[in-house]
């Protein structure tokens, strides 16, 4: 839904359609967790609680921090954290329009 | 008689001056593109194999698959095309036979002539009709004169005789002609639509040229006559209107006129417009239209365009037309925006006419877009964007492109044999996109019949198309069918082509056929012994493909073919033996080292006996084959020069085989080859005495080898007796040479240097044969001669002969005066060389003497020159810079500034180094003064390489030496001057890397003042200043003043000039390492979701690089959002609540 608000929003400085700035905003819009002038509340605190949790699994010292404050094996807090990244935040807002 | 000089007795002006003012006359009104535009068109410039495209028909068939779902019959499918087939077939060979009738039958009227009597005149006159009607072409199916004169005899021109007979018989090879009216027999009733024009008596028979290439249904004097029309010219007694046959339709309606000719022979006037567009379409008008209607302005409009556009060049009532019709015309204007439209127009019509395409259709799509691929005229750059728009078209289309497939195929087809590498490669994109939207079954059943037709050219390419289907859809899909195309009873053209596609699946997969190896193998191998020869053939290169394909593995895929293909070499003669030797020359390098010896024996014998052929072909592929045997582990050194090596020389080793390029390399090639397995000595030993023969192109070919022998090998084999040989052979040819060129100086070079201490007692003859060839008259022989010089100069060191060198030294300084550039250069070089072996302090003239001689040479304009004036003065800087006073350095300082903007960049690198050194042993001060004043000149280029030079300075002199200069040439009120010293700074900056830290503090006053400068470029250059900053001292504790920097630089972020934001956003990503992500995120927090767009839009830009340099380190910096929570939402980043 973004790429499409996007085209019907006000021509975004024109000259610099043909530039490298252009490729480079192409660029960070193949990777997941970049975003966009109309990305929504929701969007965004999805991604950085998926950045929170995939950060968590990813270094094993705050793995074994969080495990020994919730008493659980530090496998244990991996597998809940990474099923935790399937909707962070719950599920989407209705859609208004 | 001859000897006395011929007395003339009038003078006139010499005929090359005559001939030269001819020639300056006929150039005032040459057109200069006219010769470049022929080239462009790809028609002009193929060959006539090529061109062959035009003559091919497609047809057309339904959807077979989707028939079936629904039910239905399928009409103009399978059975169809292969009946086309059959009759095309049939009409070639009837062509043929009249052809040779005709020759047949000229010959003898020829023969009459020829007799020495005088012929009797009825046979005069016999023969001057038949030389006539030679002189024309004669087509067989061009009617005959005759013929229309009984015709016109006749009664009447509408009785069914007169219909027969005027019918046209000529079979049209447009793709779009309608499959039809081929059969001429089945259907003896014919519409009127394509009848001879009637000879009304008051109006010129004019004539539908509707075979024309160019022919076009909306031109107006060539379209056919519409039902109203003939009504009006026809009497209404008398005539009865014939009904169609059924099963008739013709392929293209004929269109509706809005204003049907309603009187014949009367005066009627165009509209403006519509005039104007007959007349392009006729090429009349003399300045065609760069703006149509609906479409705009375009980048350029051909004659052959206002054919196929016609129908949008005029203005039209468009609530006239029918939908389709409408539909017609958009797609229209889109082709030709595409086609002839400048890029933005062409980005936006391509975007629109994909989007539309299942809109569209197949049909009205690829009936404009096929037709403008098969004009004549068509250029790369049309075509190129045409097949984009089919490629695009096709990948929205998918299936629905089934009945077009064999159209699309018979215009691509072309390309795949196309000599231009990208167009094959777009032919195959196109071809593996159709197959993968049209699906294999489809496929095959629509090139099926083109496998056994009856023309090469359509068989080839329908091979090479298939060989595409099969790497698109796998090659497992395709063998079942291609084994039975292999096994073909009916025809060996299937086999052949068969056969074929195998071999170019081979080549064009590469190692990828591996898998299917040996069933690839199994499928074609029975072709070694089919009873036809081209198979045969066909067969063996298939083969030859496989193996070379599936090099070094595979082996045992072949083993079913070796005794064939051994036992084939004894049996073949000619080409099928070459084909036949070639497969095993590629077979061979698979084999085991143990096995493969015997085979070799076993080939060799042909191999020899071949060695006598004549054939150019055969020739090749005998030293290729023994090329590969040479190659391979099991043959032996002792077998190569007892077997091989002396019927080799003998056959190959002649004066002959250096005049042709192509066998002169081939023999080369092998040659080193051979030397690899029997050793340098043997093969130099054989060739060495040739070295003085008389023909200067053996000469050459003797060197070329030698050279390449010993590069590889080395000298150490070559023993007393032969080096002296070679030597002296080497010496002759260099000094016999009469056109000089690369070979023999490389020669020398690489012998003289593989020898090396060797050569010392030939150095005294060597070097005075330098030194009196640097004295030739000859500019070439004596930049060969200093040439020599250069690569002699290391050896000659190691003999410790630096007598010689320095004798050497002196005569090329007094040749500095040397006039022709190129051989100054290598001159120059040449001192050069030496000066590097024998070092600053002994060079032979000092260097006191020597440099100042270099700086006027400095400012000649010779690129080859300057190069090598300024890698010697740059060297004697860097290692003898003393040995020169400071104002002779100073001298060349000026000198090289104009340096600084050759063309050449390696030229403009060395000035800018010998800055460098210069400044380095006089000490920074004057050097960069002269640098700094350069800021102020005019030429960009110039003080673009000053700056750099600074920079140089700076880093070969420390920092310290150049910065508080820099400062204080940036207080100038100059702009360029500032701007200079930015630039300077910034590449200061970008050299000395960490050192900067010691000078950050001393330049934020500058960069404050830079960063609020009104001018654009001042901010851009101090933004990559502080970007080369702030990435030298990330981690050194500069984290205050960068963060001062990073205030300053940051409003600049919405900036939208292209360079300037780009050096913006480098900044602030240099800060993200100084100052770290979390810093940089609480900037940017601050305008993620500000009310206007234009500021999210700048700060998510930046968010996202921010992201993407540092996503898990922001995990830490993220604010916390937990109030926002709403209903099922809840953003509270529990886990980071947790402690112990």
């Amino acid at each position: 839904m973004g790429a499409r608000h996007r085209r019907q929003g006000p021509p975004q400085s024109s000259e610099l359609r043909y530039t490298a700035n252009t490729q480079l905003e192409h660029l960070h819009a193949r990777y997941t967790g970049t975003g966009h002038a109309d990305l929504t509340k929701y969007e965004w605190l999805t991604h950085q609680h998926r950045d929170t949790l995939s950060s968590i699994v990813g270094h094993p010292s705050l793995a074994s921090y969080l495990a020994i404050a919730d008493g659980e094996a530090v496998g244990r807090v991996k597998f809940e954290m990474t099923e935790r990244m399937l909707q962070p935040c719950g599920p989407p807002p209705a859609k208004d329009d | 008689m001859s000897d006395t000089p011929r007395l003339v007795d009038s003078f006139t002006a010499p005929k090359e001056v005559l001939q030269e003012f001819e020639e300056l006359a006929e150039e005032e009104n040459v057109d200069p593109f006219a010769e470049t535009a022929s080239k462009r068109q790809i028609a002009s410039r193929q060959s006539d194999y090529h061109n062959r495209r035009f003559n091919r028909q497609a047809h057309e068939s339904d959807d077979a698959f989707k028939a079936a779902e629904e039910g239905k019959d399928v009409d103009g499918g399978y059975k169809d095309a292969m009946r086309i087939q059959l009759l095309e077939k049939e009409e070639q060979r009837v062509r043929r036979a009249i052809e040779e009738k005709e020759k047949q039958a000229r010959e003898e009227g020829q023969a009459k002539m020829d007799l020495d009597k005088t012929p009797p005149r009825a046979e005069i006159q016999e023969a001057a009709k038949e030389l006539a009607g030679t002189k024309r072409k004669r087509r067989w199916d061009v009617e005959s004169e005759e013929k229309e004169n009984k015709t016109e005899t006749k009664g009447g021109e509408w009785s069914k005789e007169a219909l027969e007979e005027a019918a046209p018989k000529k079979r049209r090879s447009r793709w779009d002609a309608t499959p039809a009216d081929v059969n001429v027999g089945e259907t003896p009733k014919r519409s009127r639509w394509d009848q001879t024009p009637v000879a009304v008596p008051d109006a010129p028979m004019q004539p539908i040229i509707m075979n024309a290439p160019g022919f076009m249904h909306e031109d107006k004097h060539n379209r056919y006559l519409t039902d109203e029309e003939l009504d009006a010219i026809l009497p209404a007694a008398g005539y009865a209107i014939v009904t169609p046959p059924p099963g008739y339709a013709p392929l293209v309606r004929p269109p509706k006129f809005a204003n049907p000719v309603t009187e014949v022979g009367g005066f009627q006037i165009q509209e403006s417009s519509d005039a104007a567009a007959v007349a392009a379409a006729q090429g009349l008008a003399p300045e065609l239209p760069t703006e149509i209607p609906g479409v705009g302005s375009l980048a350029f409009f051909k004659a052959e365009d206002a054919q196929y556009f016609a129908k949008i060049l005029k203005e039209e009532d468009e609530t006239e037309l029918s939908v389709d019709e409408m539909k017609e015309r958009k797609i229209m204007r889109l082709l030709l925006k595409i086609k002839n439209g400048t890029p933005p127009v062409r980005k936006t019509a391509l975007r629109q006419i994909t989007d539309k395409a299942r809109e569209f259709g197949a049909g009205p799509l690829f009936d404009k877009i096929l037709p403008l691929l098969m004009e004549r005229t068509l250029e790369d750059q049309e075509r190129h964007l045409l097949v984009k728009v089919i490629d695009r078209v096709l990948y929205k289309l998918d299936d629905l492109v089934r009945p077009y497939v064999h159209k699309i195929l018979v215009v691509i087809e072309p390309l795949l044999i196309d000599e231009d590498y990208y167009a094959r490669v777009e032919g195959r994109e196109i071809i593996s996109n159709l197959s993968k939207a049209a699906g294999l079954a489809h496929m095959i059943s629509t090139m099926r019949p083109d496998i056994d037709h009856a023309d090469e050219y359509v068989r080839n390419t329908t091979a090479r198309a298939f060989s595409v289907v099969a790497s698109a859809l796998g090659i497992p899909s395709l063998l079942p069918f291609l084994k039975a195309v292999c096994r073909s009873k009916k025809s060996w053209q299937a086999r052949h082509t068969g056969i074929r596609i195998v071999q170019q699946i081979a080549i064009m997969m590469g190692c990828a056929v591996l898998p299917h190896l040996r069933n690839l193998v199994d499928c074609i191998a029975h072709g070694l012994q089919d009873e036809q020869q081209k198979v045969r053939t066909m067969t063996a290169l298939g083969l030859a493909a496989l193996a070379e394909a599936a090099a070094p593995y595979g082996i045992e895929s072949f083993d079913n073919v070796l005794k064939p293909l051994w036992v084939g070499i004894r049996l073949h003669r000619g080409k099928s033996l070459a084909a036949f030797l070639k497969a095993i020359g590629f077979i061979l390098p698979l084999m085991d080292p143990e096995y493969v010896s015997y085979y070799i024996k076993e080939v060799t014998i042909i191999l020899i006996r071949e060695f006598q052929t004549s054939d150019e072909e055969m020739k090749k592929i005998v030293l290729k084959v023994v090329q590969q045997c040479a190659a391979t582990e099991g043959v032996t050194p002792q077998y190569i020069k007892q077997d091989i090596l002396p019927d080799f020389f003998k056959a190959f080793w002649v004066r002959r085989m250096a005049l042709d390029r192509r066998n002169y390399r081939q023999v080369v090639e092998t040659t080193v080859e051979l030397a690899q397995k029997s050793g340098v000595a043997e093969i130099v030993g054989r060739i060495v005495n040739e070295l003085k023969d008389e023909a200067e192109p053996y000469r050459k070919m003797v060197m070329e080898t030698i050279t390449k022998v010993v590069a590889s090998l080395g000298a150490s084999d070559i023993d007393e007796r032969l080096e002296v040989r070679l030597v002296d052979g080497i010496i002759y040819a260099f000094q016999e040479q009469t056109t000089e060129d690369q070979v023999m100086l490389d020669g020398f070079g690489t012998v003289v240097n593989a020898l090396g201490i060797r050569v010392k007692p030939y150095l005294t003859q060597i070097v005075s044969t330098i030194l009196w060839r640097l004295n030739n008259k000859s500019a070439k022989v004596r930049q060969q001669a200093a040439d020599l010089t250069t690569r002699l100069a290391v050896v000659i060191k190691q003999c410790g002969e630096d007598q010689l060198l320095s004798k050497l030294g002196l005569v090329l300084f007094e040749q500095l005066g040397e006039e022709y550039p190129d051989t100054l250069g290598s001159i120059i070089a040449a001192e050069g060389a030496i000066a590097n072996v024998v070092g600053m302090t002994q060079m032979n003239p000092p260097v006191k003497d020597l440099l100042p001689r270099m700086t006027p040479i400095l400012r000649n304009r010779h690129e080859k020159v300057q190069e090598a004036t300024i890698n010697l003065i740059g060297r004697i800087a860097d290692r003898g810079a003393e040995f020169v006073p400071a104002r002779e350095w100073m001298r060349i300082c000026f000198e090289l500034l104009d340096l600084l903007k050759a063309h050449k960049k390696g030229i403009r690198r060395a000035a800018v180094n010998s800055f460098g050194y210069i400044a380095k042993s006089l000490g920074p001060q004057d050097v960069l003064q002269v640098l700094l004043t350069n800021l102020r000149v005019q030429e960009r280029q110039s003080r673009v390489c000053s700056t750099v030079a600074i920079a140089i300075v700076a880093e070969t002199c420390g920092p310290f030496t150049c910065i508080p200069a820099i400062l204080n040439e940036y207080r100038t009120a100059e702009l360029n001057v500032r701007t200079g010293c930015l630039k300077a700074l910034s590449f200061v900056f970008e050299y000395v890397g960490p050192q900067s830290a010691y000078y950050a503090d001393s330049v934020v006053t500058m960069l404050e003042d830079a960063l609020t400068d009104r001018d654009l470029v001042h901010r851009q250059t101090a933004s990559t200043i502080v970007k080369h900053l702030a990435l030298g001292v990330a981690g050194l504790g500069c984290e205050d003043s960068m963060l001062h920097l990073m205030n300053l630089v940051w409003p600049n972020c919405f900036e939208t000039s292209p360079h300037v934001i780009g050096a913006v956003m480098e900044a602030v990503e240099a800060m993200r390492v100084t100052l770290g992500p979390g810093v940089l995120l609480s900037y940017v927090l601050q305008g993620l979701f500000h009310p206007a767009r234009k500021v999210r839009e700048v700060y998510w830009r930046i968010y996202n690089s921010l992201y993407l340099g540092a996503a898990d380190a922001l995990v830490p910096f993220y604010p916390d959002l937990g109030e926002l929570s709403e209903g099922q939402n809840v953003f509270d980043r529990h886990p980071l609540q947790m402690f112990i």
